[in-house]
Parts: C-alpha cells; sequence; structure tokens
C-alpha cells in the first residue's frame, strides 16, 4: 500500500476556504523556512487512500474479537449517533454554565449511576483512559496519607498477575512497588500479603476478577488485612464487566476504582483510543478529587483537590456515549450482561479444555487463560503460532503472553454480544488449528497466509527504528 | 430487551447445563453472599433505542451552541472538511482495539505511521509518538522525560495555559518533583528572571508560544540561556500555528507538545481532544506511549508494526517511561485525514486567516474603547482591557456570540479564526459600541 505521501503531487487540493476578507496578516515575528512536507491530494484521493487503510483493519465489526481483558464488546451505533449531536460537539468547554446544562446533566447522571454500579460515593470523569484513571486513584491515595501526616506510607502492593500499567501507574505516582506472588490457584497468597502489608504500606492494587479471569473468593479477607495495616485498597475496573450488577467493588472493601468505559460500557476503541477512565472513590477521599464535577447545574472543584489530570473535564463524547448505553441496558440489563459474559465465556472454555490446558481449572469469569507450554515443549509450536492461525480463519487472536504469570498463555475474552453460534464456529476453528499443529508442527510458523503482510520483523522495527517517513528530497 | 445480548433465555439456560452450572448464582460461586447482589441497582429500567434517543437528544437540546464564537483559551472553532468525520466514522477505525496483531492492523498502524511523520513535518522534530490524552497531558509528559535525581526542579512559564501548569503541578505531586513558575513581564515570560532561576538542578523550561494570552514569546533567548545552563526546553505550540510559525525544531527545543485539537477535532465541550508529542533523534527513546514503526514481513513487503516497545509498561512495569496504554488513536486519525485533506497550502490559509481576522478584530475593538493589555506581537488570540468585562458578554450573548473569556473582570482574552467572517467582527463591534462599555 503506498503512503499517502507517496500519492501526494505538488498543486493538488481541495478549495474549502472562502477568500479573506479583511487584512492580510503581516507577520512580525520569526517564520518557518520552508513549508511542512504535508500531503497534496485531491478529495478523491484522500477518500480512496483511507478507505484501503480501513481494508486492512480488522474491528469489532468485522467479525469476533475475544483479546483477553480488553473487553471487545460490541459498540451500539446509537451511542455514536448521539455522541455526534450538535448540542454537544458544538459546545466550547469554556462557555456560560447557564448554557451548558444539558452537559451538565450528562456528568451529573453518568456519576451518579457509575457510583451505583460500584458502590462509591463520588466520581472525576477527566482520566481518558485506563492507566489514567489508575494515576489518578493513586494520586487520592497518596493525597489521603499525606493529609494525615502519615508521609511514610510510600508502598503500593501489586501482585505479580496484574497488569503492567498497575505498577508503573503506582511509580508514576511516586510509589515502590511490592509485587507479591500469586498462589497455585492464581490467587492473591494470603499469607504472602500479611507478610507483605505493614506501616508503610500505602495501598493495594487489585483486578478483580483477576487477570487470570478468576473471581478471588477470599476478597473479603484481602481488603480486611490492608485495611487493618492501614492501607487503602485500589480496584482496577479492567475486568468489571464480569460482575457489574452482580457484586461491588465498594461492597468488596475497595476504596477508589478506575472504570474503563471503552471496555465495560461499550463505547469503541478507535484502534488505540479516545477512551475513557472515570476514577471513582468513597466519600473520605472525595475532597481530593481532580478537575470540575458537574453538582446541581454547576462544575465545582473538591476542596482539596490534586489539581487536574487533564485539561477540561475528560473525554466528554465518550461519556455521552456510555451514558446511552447505561440508558439502554436499564438496571435489569447490566446484571444479565455480565452474566453472559461469564456464560460464554465458560462454554468456550468447556468446549475447548480437553484439547488446550486451561492454566487454572476453575470456573472462571468473564475470561479464561489457556497454556500452550506442554505444546510448545512437545512439538515446538507456541501460543504466537496458534494466534496467528487464527488470523488466516478470519478472527482476532485471543491476548498473548500474558499475564505474565502463565507461560505461552493466550487469553480469551468472548463478551456477552456474541451468538452461540458464533462461539461455536471459534470453538471449531482452534480445535482444527490444534489439529494442524499437531499433524504439521513445522508450518505453523509460517503462519498466516492469508493476510495482507505476513509475520512482520519486529527486531528489525526496534533495531534500527523508522519512525516516520523518508522524503527523497 | 435492548441489552446487547444475543442468546434467548432458552439458549443460555441449555449453555448453563452444558457447563454444568444449576445456574447464575452457581457460575458465580467464588462471589461470597455477603457481596452477592439479590436486588437490582439503584439505575434507570432500561429503554429501546427511540425511548433512549429521546432522551439524550432532550439533553443535548438543553445547551446552547453559539454560532459566533469569539473564545479560544485552548479550544478553537475551526472548519473541519465533511471528509474528516466521514473517514474517522469509518467502523474498521472506530471498532478496532491497539494494534497488537499487526498483520490485520496494517490500517491503523500506517495512518499512526503518516501522522508521526505530519508532526514531526510540522514541529521540525525528528520523532513523533502516536499522541496522548491531550495537550496539557503531552506537556506534563514531556517534563517527566527531561528530569532525572540530578535535575529534578522543573521551570514553567507563567504564560502556559492554565490547565497545563495546572496539570503538570499534578503530575509532578506524583513524582514528587518541584514546579516553579517563571514569572511574567509585559506578558511575556520574564528573561532575567528566568536567568536567575536556572539552577543546576533544573531538568527543563516549558514555554508556550503562542502564549495563552496569544502573543508570540521571543524563543531565542530563551533557549540560549536554558541550554546554556544544561537543561531541556519544551515549547508547547498550537500546531496550526506552526503551517508559518518557526518551527520548535529551527528554535532548537529538545521536546515539542501540544494540543492537536485545531486540526480537525470539534470543540466537543473539552473532549476528547488529542496531544502531540514530538522529540529530538537523542530523546526519541524517552519518548511515552505507543510508536509505529516501518519494518518489512518475511516475504521483504514494507509492514508496519508497534515498536520501541522496551520504553512500556506492558514489558518494563515500575520502570516503564510511562504507564500509557490507551491513546488518542482516532483523534490522530482525525488530524492526520484533516492535514490531508487541506494539504500544507490550506493549513497555511488557516493560520494566516486566523491571524488576519485577529488583527483585524484587535483593531475594531480598540477603535471602540477596549485596548491591547500588551502591545506585543500575538497570533490569532489577543487581550484587551475592558471596565466591565461581565457587561459586554451579555451584550454580545443576547446576538447568540460568545465573547473572548473574561481573565477578570477587566480583561477579556479574545480569538478569532477562518470561521469568523468581517460581517461578524464588525457586528460585535456594533454591539460593544451600542452597549456603551468602555476600557
Amino acid at each position: 500500500m503506498k503512503l499517502v505521501f507517496e500519492r501526494s503531487r505538488a498543486g493538488r487540493k481541495t478549495a474549502y476556504f472562502p477568500a479573506l476578507d479583511v487584512p492580510a496578516w503581516k507577520p512580525e515575528t520569526p517564520l518557518r523556512a520552508e513549508a511542512p512536507r504535508l500531503p497534496e491530494l485531491p478529495e478523491t484521493e484522500v477518500d480512496r487512500h483511507y478507505t484501503e487503510l480501513s481494508k486492512q483493519t480488522y474491528g469489532v465489526n468485522n467479525g469476533f474479537y475475544p483479546l483477553g481483558s480488553c473487553t471487545m464488546k460490541y459498540n451500539p451505533k446509537i451511542n455514536e449517533d448521539m455522541a455526534a449531536l450538535p448540542g454537544f460537539t458544538g459546545l466550547h468547554p469554556l462557555q456560560p454554565m447557564e448554557t451548558v446544562q444539558g452537559a451538565l446533566q450528562v456528568m451529573e447522571d453518568i456519576e451518579k449511576y457509575l457510583c451505583e454500579i460500584t458502590g462509591m460515593d463520588a466520581m472525576t470523569l477527566q482520566p481518558a483512559a485506563g492507566a489514567h484513571g489508575e494515576f489518578t486513584g493513586l494520586l487520592l491515595i497518596k493525597a489521603y496519607h499525606k493529609s494525615r501526616g502519615d508521609e511514610k506510607r510510600t508502598k503500593i502492593i501489586v501482585p505479580d498477575s496484574a497488569h503492567g500499567t498497575n505498577p508503573a501507574s503506582a511509580a508514576m505516582a511516586g510509589f515502590e512497588v511490592i509485587s507479591i506472588d500469586s498462589d497455585a490457584h492464581g490467587f492473591v497468597d494470603l499469607d504472602a500479603l500479611r507478610q507483605a502489608v505493614g506501616e508503610n504500606t500505602a495501598g493495594l492494587m487489585l483486578t478483580n476478577p483477576n487477570t487470570v479471569g478468576l473471581f478471588d473468593p477470599h476478597i473479603l479477607e484481602i481488603t480486611q488485612i490492608v485495611h487493618e495495616a492501614g492501607g487503602l485498597c485500589y480496584y482496577d475496573g479492567a475486568n468489571l464487566n464480569a460482575v457489574m450488577g452482580i457484586a461491588r467493588p465498594g461492597d468488596m472493601g475497595f476504596d477508589v476504582v478506575h472504570l474503563n468505559l471503552h471496555k465495560t460500557f461499550s463505547t469503541p476503541h478507535g484502534g488505540g483510543g479516545p477512551g475513557s477512565g472515570p476514577s471513582g472513590c468513597k466519600a473520605f477521599l472525595a475532597e481530593f478529587l481532580p478537575g470540575m464535577r458537574a453538582v446541581d447545574g454547576k462544575l465545582e472543584r473538591a476542596s482539596r483537590s490534586i489539581g487536574d489530570v487533564r485539561g477540561f473535564y475528560g473525554n466528554f463524547l465518550v461519556v455521552v456515549k456510555a451514558l446511552t448505553y447505561i440508558l439502554t441496558i436499564g438496571a435489569a440489563g447490566v446484571p444479565e450482561t455480565a452474566a453472559n459474559a461469564v456464560l460464554n465465556a465458560n462454554y468456550m472454555k468447556e468446549k475447548l479444555k480437553d484439547l488446550y490446558p486451561m492454566a487454572y481449572d476453575h470456573v472462571c469469569m468473564h475470561e479464561f487463560v489457556m497454556s500452550l507450554e506442554q505444546m510448545k515443549k512437545e512439538n515446538g509450536v507456541t501460543a504466537m503460532d496458534i494466534a496467528k492461525a487464527l488470523l488466516d480463519g478470519g478472527i482476532h487472536p485471543p491476548t498473548m503472553y500474558f499475564p505474565l504469570i502463565v507461560h505461552e498463555a493466550l487469553m480469551v475474552e468472548p463478551t456477552e454480544t456474541e451468538t452461540k453460534e458464533t462461539l461455536d464456529e471459534a470453538v471449531a476453528l482452534f480445535r482444527q488449528i490444534h489439529e494442524e499443529a499437531l499433524r504439521h508442527p513445522e508450518i505453523m510458523a509460517e503462519k498466516p497466509e492469508k493476510t495482507p503482510i505476513r509475520r512482520p520483523d519486529e527486531v528489525l522495527a526496534a533495531r534500527s527504528p523508522v519512525i516516520r517517513y523518508a522524503f527523497e528530497d | 430487551m435492548a441489552v446487547y445480548v444475543p442468546n434467548t433465555s432458552a439458549e443460555q439456560q441449555a449453555m448453563l447445563q452444558e457447563c454444568g452450572f444449576a445456574d447464575i448464582r452457581d457460575m458465580y460461586r467464588d462471589v461470597p453472599d455477603s457481596v452477592y447482589l439479590t436486588d437490582l441497582l439503584n439505575l434507570p429500567e432500561g429503554a429501546p433505542e427511540l425511548t433512549v434517543r429521546r432522551k439524550i437528544e432532550a439533553m443535548a437540546a438543553k445547551n446552547h451552541v453559539f454560532p459566533h464564537i469569539f473564545r479560544g483559551a485552548g479550544a478553537y472553532n475551526h472548519y473541519i472538511p465533511s471528509i474528516v468525520h466521514t473517514i474517522t466514522d469509518r467502523e474498521e477505525f472506530k471498532t478496532a482495539y491497539t494494534p497488537y496483531q499487526a498483520e490485520i492492523s496494517q490500517g491503523v498502524l500506517q495512518s499512526i505511521f503518516e501522522y508521526q511523520t505530519d508532526i514531526c513535518e510540522l514541529t521540525g522534530m525528528a520523532a513523533s509518538n502516536a499522541s496522548v490524552y491531550d495537550g496539557a497531558v503531552a506537556a506534563a509528559e514531556a517534563c517527566e522525560m527531561c528530569h532525572d535525581r540530578k535535575h529534578s526542579r522543573i521551570l514553567v512559564s507563567g504564560a502556559v495555559d492554565p490547565n497545563t501548569l495546572s496539570v503538570v503541578r499534578t503530575y509532578s505531586f506524583g513524582r514528587n518533583v518541584e514546579v516553579v513558575e517563571v514569572p511574567l513581564k509585559d506578558g511575556v515570560t520574564d528573561v532575567e528572571a528566568l536567568q536567575e532561576m536556572l539552577t543546576k538542578d533544573t531538568a527543563c523550561l516549558l514555554v508556550q508560544q503562542p502564549n495563552y494570552f496569544g502573543i508570540l514569546e521571543e524563543i531565542e533567548p530563551l533557549e540560549q540561556l536554558v541550554h546554556a545552563n544544561g537543561s531541556k526546553l519544551i515549547m508547547s505550540c498550537n500546531p496550526m500555528t506552526l503551517a508559518v510559525l518557526k518551527t520548535p525544531g529551527e528554535y532548537g527545543a529538545d521536546v515539542a507538545v501540544g494540543e492537536a485539537q485545531p486540526l480537525g477535532l470539534p470543540l466537543a465541550f473539552g473532549g476528547p481532544y488529542i496531544g502531540y508529542m514530538a522529540a529530538t533523534a537523542k530523546m526519541m527513546r524517552s519518548l511515552p506511549g505507543r510508536i509505529v514503526g516501518q519494518t518489512v514481513d518475511h516475504e521483504g513487503n514494507r509492514a508496519f508494526v508497534l515498536t520501541l516497545q522496551a520504553r512500556e509498561q506492558h514489558i518494563r512495569r515500575e520502570k516503564a517511561s510511562s504507564n500509557i496504554c490507551s491513546n488518542e488513536a482516532l483523534c490522530a486519525m482525525q488530524t492526520a485525514v484533516y492535514m490531508a485533506a487541506v494539504g500544507p497550502e490550506g493549513l497555511k490559509t488557516v493560520a494566516e486567516q486566523c491571524a488576519a481576522k485577529a488583527h483585524y478584530l484587535q483593531q475594531q475593538l480598540a477603535s471602540v474603547g477596549l485596548p491591547l493589555a500588551y502591545d506585543r506581537p500575538f497570533f490569532h488570540e489577543f487581550v484587551t482591557e475592558v471596565s466591565d468585562a461581565e457587561r459586554v458578554l451579555k451584550a454580545l450573548e443576547a446576538h447568540d456570540i460568545l465573547g473572548g473569556l473574561p481573565l477578570d473582570q477587566h480583561h477579556l482574552l479574545w480569538c478569532a479564526t477562518e470561521m469568523n467572517t468581517k460581517e461578524e467582527i464588525d457586528e460585535v463591534v456594533r454591539i460593544i459600541k451600542e452597549s456603551g462599555v468602555e476600557a
């Protein structure tokens, strides 16, 4: 495929702007020496270029997308229409408050609903993604300890199964990360936790269901251990889709949460964003929340706010989409969504476990983790090979090599929006690939064969980075 | 029920049985009784699409969209050609995840590679990442790139956007880094004050061009002082202005950042927006977030992949350069489509028209008694004095015009773009004149 710069021809353009109707600007400042080499294309070429690119892109619309920990559920189209209403897109963020009452209602309503779903008391919509929400929540924990003069609490405990963003966020918030091992079932090792907590503990970050797809049955003991040591409990909402309407982080003993509206609440992921990662907390932390919250038709800042983690009020249009979704599925739809996400995952797991060893043979939540370790040992076929073979079969592969505690991991999250037939077809494909891998292990490294490109050389890309187009001067 | 669960109750029952579950509660056997919800949450009852549409449309209708906008201050009203949303509405782009599987994600990957090239061209820098959450976060992340154990003091010009300053401060609260504001003199960064503030442990200076008040800073003396001190220079620039202004690369900046909303994103009550980040080749490996690189596949064909991942959280965990995972990829594509559509000439036209209209507006305002607060070169924003900001704004609002942002009761920060016609500007001036408010 040509790059947009390779399609460019000097002088090609489309007229979008009327002629200047006031005197021309006379610059009194240094100007750039040469014009930027942006592409020069007629609109037809722009359209065709990006249409070509779209054909080499795979979204939830194209097919099954069981990418574990990413909750690639269907993105309802009504959400998009609502976020595109001129009454939202045309608002300047610094308009007088009386002219943005509808927008403030959106913010106020969704905060109320998300607090109800998570068992929290207040929430900021300012974080623009999950990791951003984590960072925000950790700053709340930091501000809390600081406000009590308890500044020796500098350590955040993170299980070894956690998403990489957890330790990275904790480091950004200035904490030392204490990693604790999981037990043989993939759960938090209670003894290890008891040994890790102490007067330096600022808090614990936990995903529940955890990153191997299991609901930790000791959750109440875990949060109790941390609280008794004087720490706070942080809930990573990446996996909330499994339990929303079934159980609430607030009731489990968590003090702070973040959500991923682009996972659980059906807003699309856009090939890597924009997302939205609201950060919620119990009442005793609300005074530290960043940004402005909509309260009774006004924008208000918390009394001891940590400041701002982003400009303005977050990814507002994404919030509109999530509100549309919540209003659509409603009180009964929330747990029904969760239960079907869990049911679909267990259904696939049951149909695969005789061929694909499960990392943990336990009732799973919305996702499950398989290990190809034995296959790799015996036949040399890796999790990557299986994933690449799935590409030829027309579905998006599961998450590979995560969590790090499972070797040769493939993590499957089907979501609730898939039909039984889709699951059956995917199961059949997985089984067929398994058979092929046993019979012809030598050809598996050649997969995929039917995609627009074959396996790329990632080592070359990192060793000699080419990260922009080199113009022929 | 419109819950987007396709399987019927009968199918769900059959699946439960196949999995060996007695019922839903049995499936959730690991959830302790004390936290298992037996009642529905206090949420509205689910509703069909038409009902929800009416509810949300009613909320949108409670907002007032101004047809005439003279306010910027970090969010800019520009014309967005129809092709832009037509492309970014394409479902393949919209509903894809981060391009982990390169073989079926060449479209997204190539679009980011092209975006990175556009940003390098605009800024004159060597390397760009795939975007961060917004311009303020980009500035905060840039400060993170510059500090280390020996250089833990961050200087920020007092003329950067207040959102940016606040976010830089908040990020620094995390890292326990000191942020010091460089005072202003006459609406711009005070060079003499800066000279005294540059200590051995100073990591960087963050300066905005044009600054928050729309004024064009004299960058050369700042750059010389900062680099002579062994510190880094971060420039935050509105990328639209870089179609004409001297670039951060030409000034010798180490990192260039900014809010790319002016390149094809609607005002949208503040988001989604997109922060761009670009750096010198030397600092490329300190950039946070995703970066797309070119390589070849096993048959030798050109291919694009996420690269330099050894910087990132999923590999480095607590030692990563940043925690960022999701960015603003679709917004990045949106700016790239905008730039491809308007081209270098179109973007230059936009920039020159913005500046021309702002200067015309400024002269007209001066003629009715709202003089410039700072007599310095500006781009498309400027501050005027006014005796009663509130009264001027109310008078304009009565005519459906959103006037300048009140900085206080006696100062307004105005903005003009290619969207504002001469007729509209003359109308603003007529209304102010009739309202009888002067400086």
